[in-house]
């Protein structure tokens, strides 16, 4: 019967929302200053932000080398 | 340009997907019969009982935003206030890959941080090496709109796919003159479109989404279903695992709005996340795995972190009214980058919340954009058939 059908699927739907309601969560605050720490720790390492030198950069163009 | 693709591309309210389909409707009719006591009084019950459901479920959503709305003590932005803010970018087009005969969809890195293998409407799939722009491989589907490609780890084979539905491996040969078709392997399918797929930490497993509303998770060398992940009311559109010392973990997004995050090992949703208006294009973890980025046709990026199970940023311009199609973190996670329908990429600060830098170049839109492995540049792919590469 669809009826039937129509509980099991609700109670799929209890049962995840259940266990979703019941994670462990922290304070936006913590998890924004964490989020921030990551990207300062590792701002030095991160070509396009710091913006590398040519030299260093395989794609950007390099300066031109003349056979004497 | 012929006249079809001046209609194509001046429509600008088009949002052209193919196959997309409506959520899925929540309960089947009742089949019309005469009903004898007996089943009328069983009818009866199961009304209860799922009326009953249906009022836990309410009070269960409620009870999860409660939860959320109590650690909402900030905005990141706020936190963020007194770092630095960024000076003025200045990325260009650096390499643009011509060779395609159509929209390229989908394109992804090799670990070698060189190659590249992208995907087109056409049927073909290419590995280019991006320094020379050189095309190393070319392959032609059976089936056009290749939606989805990725590199395998070790760099030796390609996977793809799109209107087959399923994903096949290439292995990629040394010989260029040798046919690449000849060696293909089938290893995923699924019952509609498939719309992303990625390997896993090695060449041996593959992951993969579809307009079939479901994940799956393949053992390359039988072809055997090892997991699949249930969950989307429609389409999945895209999805990203977690870095791998997060754990085996991975996130999805589709055309019901949502974003699950998704325990590998036992196929559970273990987090979901719905304040999207318009399907989720893209997802992308931040490098620390403990946030992800998601582009949707919302004309918005947002930020959702995992420990505080919320979203926690939004990107946005009212100026801004297109379409995101894919999103990319820059190595330390400060940058977001999204490539859009009105065929720009805005870059964004990632913790103040604000845009630093707007990129033209594209004669199209933008489809696809994966930043390189080692970070020093990232590459698009657009309906005007090229890929740029950009630092």
């Amino acid at each position: 019967m669809s009826g039937s059908t129509n509980i099991i699927a609700m109670k799929k739907v209890v049962q995840q929302l259940r266990f979703e309601a019941g994670i462990n969560r922290v304070k936006v605050s913590q998890a924004a200053a964490d989020l921030q720490q990551f990207c300062l720790q590792n701002a030095q390492q991160d070509p396009l932000l710091t913006g590398m030198s040519s030299s260093n950069n395989p794609f950007r163009p390099q300066k031109v080398c003349s056979f004497l | 340009k012929t006249s079809f693709n001046c209609i194509f591309n001046v429509s600008f309210s088009l949002r052209f997907k193919p196959f997309r389909r409506r959520p899925l409707p929540a309960q089947r009719k009742y089949m019309r019969s005469p009903l004898t006591p007996e089943m009328a009084t069983q009818e009866v019950q199961l009304n209860e009982t799922l009326a009953h459901l249906k009022t836990e479920s309410e009070t269960l959503k409620s009870k999860l935003e409660e939860e959320r709305a109590k650690l909402h003590d900030v905005e990141l932005h706020q936190v963020a206030e007194k770092v630095e803010g960024l000076g003025q970018f200045v990325m260009k087009t650096r390499r643009t890959l011509k060779g395609h005969g159509n929209k390229v969809l989908c394109m992804d890195w090799c670990k070698d941080k060189r190659r590249i293998v992208s995907s087109s409407q056409d049927g073909k799939v290419i590995v280019w090496d991006a320094f020379t722009t050189n095309k190393e491989h070319a392959v032609t589907m059976p089936c056009t709109w290749v939606m989805a490609c990725a590199y395998a780890p070790s760099g030796c084979a390609v996977a793809c796919g799109g209107l087959d539905n399923k994903c096949s491996v290439y292995p990629l040969s040394l010989d260029k003159n040798e046919n690449l078709a000849a060696k293909k392997k089938s290893v995923a399918m699924h019952t509609n479109y498939l719309s992303a797929c990625s390997f896993t930490n090695s060449d041996m497993q593959i992951l993969t989404s579809s307009g079939d509303g479901t994940c799956a998770l393949w053992d390359v060398e039988s072809g055997q279903l090892l997991q699949s992940f249930h969950g989307h009311a429609a389409d999945v559109l895209c999805l990203d695992l977690a870095p791998s010392e997060t754990g085996n973990t991975f996130v999805s997004g589709g055309c019901d709005k949502k974003a699950n995050v998704w325990d590998m090992r036992s196929g559970q949703c273990i987090q979901s996340f719905e304040t999207h208006e318009s399907d989720i294009n893209s997802v992308r973890y931040y490098p620390s795995g403990d946030a992800f980025a998601s582009g949707s046709d919302d004309a918005t990026c947002r930020l959702y972190d995992l420990r505080a199970d919320r979203e926690v940023a939004i990107y946005s311009k009212e100026s801004i009214i297109f379409g995101v199609s894919s999103v990319d973190f820059s190595l330390s996670g400060r940058l977001l980058f999204g490539g859009y329908n009105d065929y720009t990429i805005n870059v964004w600060d990632v913790l103040k919340g604000t845009r630093v830098s707007i990129l033209f170049g594209h004669e199209n839109r933008v489809s696809t954009l994966r930043v390189s492995p080692d970070g020093t540049a990232f590459c698009t792919g657009s309906w005007d058939h090229t890929l740029r590469i950009w630092a």
